[in-house]
């Protein structure tokens, strides 16, 4: 998922350097004492407090990922290095060893998987539909000669032209610089809706003035799983992380996790997402994989 | 680094490549939609510059009249309120801040506000070349014309105007320039131009390198053409022995 301009100078120079690293990640965390983990300064799943401190659900349960590896390879002590990226920059910065795990919002793809690796999804993602409570609309079929706003730059644009056409509805379409712009077009009366990834849409609500005022409706348009992500054809750190995840998933503390950044009030402004954990999410941990998000479009 | 330009070829849905690389039957393919997006980025910088040209003009104009300092302070003002204001500003007060306060603009399109925006902000730095263009003219023009018994419209019509116009063409043909480069902010307000096209492309394709030169090299050629139709009308309305030929140095 996501967004923006590219970061030209670090792709080239990460993808030069790309071919240079032999992959055994565990026996480097050992030799050097210290591991990078990729994380997001703002997005739904991990985002930055300022100060170089980075929270969120995935960016936490990567930190406990790590610390259940430093057990495992018998270390007192793991420095762990916080490295942000970007939609741009993350696939190459994995591929050169500059992040050895990558938390954030990475969605799981098959075209990724030709570059990189990726843990057993730990997120899925669902796009829906967000409007006024008293609109009226309840779902994609109500749209039709309504204005729907959606964020330029993200997948969501791809999601909704594609209903647009499978569906045969005739919605006009207006796009937002970044979610905050979108999330304004519908507030303002602009768009009728706001169609993005579930998370940010209850993000946004959860900060708009008065919460009550919008609500999120309708099928769910796109399915995309989120995983941790790692260099590829390393078999054996794999396997520590999903080894970690699974053991998150069986005994609840993965659910806790959730709980404390999707329910309960989280900071810096002390406000609830309030987004339950959806089906998909649901199966996902009932059987850990690693399938690629077309696989769940076949479905 | 490896090129693929065939994803120009692709449909914008599928991501299948069609035969010939033009969309049919409804179906639109990325240089579809890249063409229909450089439509939308000439359009919003023509329209733009009518009016910055008209606007311009004018102001630049009154700001030089002598004996009306009230229409001078006017004109002043106008020039510093556009100028002064960041363009991706006036853009969203043109969008989202005016429609909130008079509710009948709520129905105009982005495309319409944005040529408003972009019209009034570059007008605000034509006005000043007009006026510095006029201000550089021998004071014995101005003088000359009133000599002649011309009234004030008469010797702005026939002595000052037609030499300070071409005096301020080298300045204008940046300014021209400038506008087809402006014109990018107008992806903030979704109307579907260049750059919005550019991000949205390389997000779905993830071919940014390829898109992004496509892209640059339209805005290249736009604002290139721009340059040479100016050249020509500089060339043009060259008066002999008063303004320097451009690029060959002074003598």
């Amino acid at each position: 998922m996501k967004k923006h301009l590219l970061a030209w100078a670090v792709t080239a120079l990460a993808a030069s350097s790309a071919l240079a690293q032999t992959g055994d990640t565990l026996a480097k965390i050992k030799a050097s004492g210290s591991v990078s983990l990729g994380v997001r300064e703002s997005s739904g799943l991990g985002y930055t407090l300022g100060n170089g401190k980075y929270v969120g659900f995935h960016t936490e349960m990567g930190e406990i990922v790590l610390s259940d590896i430093r057990k495992q390879l018998g270390l007192t002590s793991l420095e762990v290095k916080y490295q942000p990226v970007t939609s741009q920059n993350r696939i190459p910065l994995v591929q050169n060893g500059t992040v050895d795990l990558e938390c954030g919002s990475t969605t799981n793809n098959a075209t990724r998987q030709k570059d990189v690796s990726f843990a057993v999804t730990t997120y899925v993602e669902e796009v829906r539909i967000a409007v006024k409570a008293n609109s009226g609309i309840n779902g994609i079929k109500d749209l039709a000669g309504k204005n729907v706003a959606t964020t330029t730059g993200t997948t969501s644009v791809q999601t909704l032209r594609k209903n647009e056409r499978a569906g045969g509805i005739d919605f006009k379409e207006v796009y937002g610089k970044d979610h905050a712009d979108s999330f304004l077009l519908l507030e303002s009366g602009r768009a009728d809706a706001f169609v993005m990834d579930g998370s940010i849409l209850a993000a946004n609500i959860s900060k708009a003035k008065n919460p009550a005022d919008f609500k999120i409706v309708g099928e769910v348009l796109s399915v995309e799983p989120i995983a941790c992500m790692l260099r590829k054809d390393d078999p054996a750190f794999k396997k520590a992380v999903d080894d970690s995840i699974k053991r998150q998933i069986a005994d609840g503390s993965l659910a806790k996790l959730y709980d404390k950044w999707f329910i309960q009030p989280i900071p810096p402004a002390n406000v609830k997402i309030g987004l339950p954990i959806s089906d998909a999410t649901k199966a996902a941990w009932a059987a850990p994989n690693d399938k690629p998000m077309e696989d769940y479009v076949k479905k | 680094m490896s090129w693929d330009w065939q994803v120009f070829c692709e449909d914008t849905i599928e991501r299948q490549p069609v035969q010939g690389c033009f969309g049919k039957g409804g179906d639109i393919t990325y240089l579809d939609w890249m063409l229909s997006a450089w439509g939308w980025t000439v359009s919003v910088a023509l329209l733009a510059l009518l009016l910055a040209l008209v606007i311009g003009v004018v102001i630049g104009t009154l700001r030089t009249l002598p004996d009306r300092p009230m229409v001078v302070r006017l004109g002043n003002a106008w020039v510093e309120l556009f100028r002064n204001i960041p363009l991706l500003v006036q853009i969203f007060l043109w969008y989202h801040v005016l429609p909130s306060m008079f509710v009948a603009l709520q129905g105009v399109p982005g495309f319409v506000l944005v040529v408003f925006a972009l019209g009034f902000f570059t007008s605000a730095r034509i006005a000043e070349q007009v006026r510095s263009g006029i201000q550089a003219l021998p004071r014995g023009q101005r003088y000359a014309g009133m000599a002649m018994g011309f009234t004030t419209f008469q010797y702005y019509r026939y002595v000052l105007l037609p030499m300070a116009f071409r005096i301020i063409i080298p300045p204008l043909t940046s300014e021209t320039m400038n506008i087809f480069k402006n014109s990018s902010v107008a992806f903030a307000v979704s109307v579907s131009e260049l750059t919005m096209f550019a991000m949205q492309a390389q997000e779905e394709t993830s071919r940014g390198v390829e898109v992004y030169l496509a892209v640059t090299g339209l805005y290249i050629i736009s604002a290139f053409a721009i340059n040479r139709i100016m050249a020509f009308i500089e060339k043009r309305a060259r008066i002999p022995g008063f303004v320097v030929a451009g690029g060959t140095g002074g003598h």
